[in-house]
């Protein structure tokens, strides 16, 4: 049953939209009566995918999306029931529909090849499944480069019993990247010039402007030490404005989404990042908000004025404007070449003030997995036991990357901060190197304390993940007996992004969990990008150091891996199937940035005798003293 | 020119065999969702989902020159430009100059390459194969080479060219780029050629035989196509300067350029 006011919301859309006479829904301007996407709600949805043409930014243009809107519309569940969704393709290539986010079987989780096999022009296939949770989620093709284009849309799942976040009017943004060309052409077009879409590079005026504030022999030297490594510090995108278009619900910030609100009343926005390559750094100035969710679950409200969502992530905030006016909701680019605004205000067709776009961060050695000191000297001189990494894991270090390195000065004669609570066994595949990997971290470290990539000096309070914990006490709580680590790897120049330096095309073994296990996942970023990483039919409890013990670790489905960083997350491997694992970033996956996770059924399952293929390696019975202050030193 | 041709065919009927990249061993990777879907059509999109997130092959031409040159030795026609076929680590190239003279109203040089490009490092490709002198006098080469970016930016291109009359030459590309706004570039560029021995027919004497610098000024309308105005300047050397000063001939000469640089 609906909550009264969400009722008395859509009643007034509704007839709003009643009123706007033959124009599809999506072609309806706010002033309209416009406020969101079309819901559908229900137990049974028919959901067709079409193409069809549409206009945005005041220009036409043609989207693929289901029953003819673009974001896709808004499905409501209830959670506890069973839903059942027909999907039928309409298109001339094969389509699919997975749910991000939500614990479906696996054989419903809709990834062509992994999961089911697709839908075919003129199918209709039908998903079935139960829904056992409750939040923001969304749903969206993973069929060729479809997502890019519109095929995306926001999920609500009611919960079954009295929500613990109290609001009085909510309104979904589903935030997108539109390219008016053809997705293909445009990846085809990275893999020729993967810097081409790139409009924000360090120019000569901006040398110019670095020697006279910070000497010649300064900007020399910075520009020395970038160009040695081939690799640009305005690489925070691949992909940006003007080729990029940013969207909310599908509008521009010219077409100006509209929410309404009346003073005093608490508005739960519920925010989604379905765009294909680009993490958004979202505010409203002027109103703080109070993150009450994150990728679906319940956080402890959490009050910031910005924080940067990586694609394929979703939060939850709450506003309370208390005054009459127009606030703006600002979604920037992380690369800051563009962005999308939508007004909030007490009437509709409001028009917020648009804040002017910020300037355009630039990396710095740390993103490397370099420290600005150790660089640019042809050697690796750590000898700064004071600036080593806080949590650094010696029982899950990558010692592979690590020839070449004084293992003393890396912090070895340090005590574990986080003491030796964890002695399992780490599984690392060695990073295949090659044409496919430019650069191995050297000193990957953990980031969880640092704000989205560009915001630490915004003047106000960002939204760090280490900031985060969960509503509710975490499920399982158990020390995990094993310990996987994958190293996200690329090479820029080739537009050649993959895991451990294996494409996917190169792939010839699944990762494999056991049903019943408790497994870490450790990440280590070896490229200058950050990555939202996804894994399906599982969510990542994230290890937080110094709050492991908290049993309120932040749940998540999508993780952003910053450049150069290292982080783990503990999983539950629950549900029996072969999962997606992928970067949510459209082209690095399409470029082979994906793997399968098989959770093997316990009958099936032989923990500790399987290696994988990966070495094994149990640190905790390995005497790092005896490595090699000798054998490794330069 | 049908020589050329047919040295074309046949380059790339070699070469075809070696871009089949296996996607799948004899087991598959994973396959639990075979219990609930057809075997074969589950197979068939594991195919597929693994060929098409790291296995996609691209096409790519580009112009970099086509360019007219004036001088007070006269006007040409000048291109150069190549293309490829590939995934990330084989690719087939060709690559093609040459210059029409506009007062001989007669191609003076032209030459196609076909070569088969491996990816041996992050930054650099090995490339072996043909070259084929359409201008002068229907030469043909065995090339080997390497291309890649260096350190610093520098966009290298280095060939060493064994003719079928036994005579070894090379030549250097290289390629810098100052971005004075995001799309107005200026491109110094040199191309050195350099031969082992004294080659009488092609009036060309052992060592550093020629010097190509040009500095070009391109504004990226969009980044697929700029066009550019520059200065070019030419010189020779050694005996090879001697052939032309023998001929009557300049031995050095500086042009302005004007032309686009244009891919897809």
């Amino acid at each position: 049953m609906l909550h009264r006011r969400h009722f008395l919301q859509y009643v007034a859309g509704g007839a709003a939209l009643a009123g706007a006479g033959a124009l599809p829904a999506w072609a309806r301007s706010s002033s309209e009566g416009n406020l969101g996407i079309p819901a559908l709600q229900g137990n049974r949805f028919d959901l067709t995918v079409g193409t069809f043409p549409m206009r945005i930014n005041g220009r036409a243009t043609d989207a693929i999306g289901v029953n003819g809107t673009a974001p896709a519309p808004l499905l409501r569940f209830r959670e506890g029931e069973e839903v059942t969704l027909n999907v039928t393709n309409t298109l001339e290539t094969d389509t699919s529909i997975h749910w991000h986010g939500l614990l479906v079987p696996f054989q419903m989780d809709g990834v062509p090849g992994v999961s089911f096999p697709g839908i075919r022009p003129g199918e209709t296939f039908t998903y079935k499944y139960a829904v056992p949770q409750n939040g923001t989620y969304w749903y969206h093709s993973h069929s060729g480069l479809q997502e890019q284009i519109g095929h995306y849309g926001p999920i609500i799942i009611d919960p079954k019993d009295a929500d613990p976040v109290a609001y009085d009017r909510e309104y979904v943004l589903v935030l997108g990247d539109w390219t008016f060309g053809d997705p293909d052409c445009l990846f085809a077009k990275l893999k020729k010039h993967s810097d081409g879409q790139n409009f924000q590079q360090r120019t000569v005026g901006d040398f110019l402007k670095d020697a006279s504030a910070d000497g010649l022999g300064s900007a020399l030297e910075d520009r020395s030490m970038w160009g040695a490594m081939r690799m640009s510090p305005r690489d925070l995108a691949d992909v940006g404005a003007p080729t990029y278009t940013y969207l909310i619900n599908g509008r521009s910030t010219a077409d100006n989404f509209n929410m309404v609100f009346n003073p005093g009343e608490r508005v739960r926005l519920r925010i989604i990042n379905a765009a294909a390559m680009t993490l958004f750094n979202v505010r409203l100035p002027g109103l703080p908000m109070t993150i009450v969710q994150a990728d679906g679950l319940n956080v402890q409200p959490l009050e910031v004025d910005e924080f940067q969502i990586g694609v394929a992530e979703t939060y939850d905030v709450i506003v309370t404007p208390q005054v009459a006016e127009a606030f703006a909701f600002v979604a920037e680019s992380i690369d800051r070449s563009g962005q999308a605004v939508a007004t909030l205000g007490p009437r509709p067709g409001m028009r917020a003030a648009v804040p002017a776009l910020r300037p355009v961060p630039t990396l710095t050695m740390k993103d490397m997995g370099m420290d600005h000191a150790a660089m640019g000297h042809g050697e690796m001189e750590m000898d700064r036991g004071a600036d080593a990494p806080e949590a650094m894991d010696h029982s899950t270090m990558d010692h592979s990357a690590m020839a070449g390195m004084d293992h003393k000065a890396m912090g070895h004669a340090m005590p574990d901060p986080h003491g030796p609570e964890v002695q399992m066994v780490s599984v690392e595949a060695p990073v295949t190197r090659g044409p496919g990997v430019a650069n191995i971290a050297a000193m990957p470290v953990t980031r969880l304390d640092e704000p989205g990539i560009g915001l630490a000096d915004v003047g106000h309070r960002t939204l760090t993940y280490s900031q985060l914990r969960s509503l509710d006490p975490n499920p399982d709580t158990r020390t995990p007996g094993r310990e996987i680590v994958v190293h996200l790897t690329s090479n820029m120049e080739r537009y050649m992004w993959s895991f451990d330096g294996v494409k996917f095309s190169e792939v010839t073994k699944a990762i494999q969990f056991h049903e019943g296990e408790r497994v870490r996942l450790t990440l280590i970023n070896d490229t200058m990008m950050p990555h939202p990483i996804h894994l399906h039919g599982m969510f990542f409890d994230l290890v937080i150091p110094g709050a492991e013990a908290s049993g309120h670790l932040p749940r998540k489905h999508t993780v952003i891996v910053k450049p150069a960083e290292k982080l783990s997350v503990d999983i539950s491997a629950e549900h029996v199937g072969d999962w997606a694992f992928h970067c949510h970033l459209l082209y690095h996956m399409a470029a082979g940035m994906m793997q399968v996770v098989s959770v093997l059924p316990s009958e099936r399952a032989m923990p500790m005798a399987d290696h994988q293929g990966h070495e094994m390696m149990d640190h905790s019975k390995m005497n790092h003293d005896e490595m090699g202050d000798e054998g490794m030193k330069p | 020119m049908m020589r050329g041709i047919t040295l074309c065919a046949l380059a790339i009927s070699v070469a075809a065999p070696v871009f089949a990249e296996a996607a799948e061993g004899t087991s598959p990777p994973w396959s639990m969702a075979d219990d609930y879907y057809d075997a074969d059509e589950m197979a068939e999109a594991r195919h597929h989902v693994l060929t098409h997130h790291g296995a996609t092959r691209e096409v790519y031409v580009m112009a970099d020159r086509l360019e007219l040159q004036s001088s007070d030795e006269g006007d040409a026609l000048v291109w150069d430009g190549n293309a490829w076929y590939g995934g990330d680590i084989n690719k087939l190239w060709i690559k093609s100059e040459g210059a029409y003279s506009f007062d001989a109203d007669e191609i003076e040089d032209a030459e196609v390459q076909a070569l088969w490009s491996h990816a041996i490092s992050p930054y650099f490709d090995l490339q072996g194969g043909i070259r084929y002198d359409l201008e002068p006098k229907g030469r043909t080469h065995a090339v080997l080479g390497a291309q890649g970016l260096a350190p610093y930016w520098f966009e290298v291109d280095a060939a060493a060219f064994l003719s079928s009359d036994g005579d070894l030459t090379a030549r250097i590309e290289t390629e810098y780029e100052f971005r004075l706004t995001q799309r107005l570039i200026l491109q110094p560029r040199v191309e050195a050629e350099l031969s082992a021995q004294d080659i009488p027919e092609l009036e060309t004497d052992s060592g550093l035989t020629s010097l190509d610098a040009g500095l070009r000024l391109r504004y990226e309308i969009v980044r697929e196509f700029a066009p550019y105005i520059g200065v070019a300047w030419q010189g020779s050397f050694g005996g090879t300067a001697d052939y032309l000063e023998a001929a009557g001939e300049e031995s050095d000469r500086t042009m302005f350029v004007a032309g686009v640089r244009t891919w897809f």
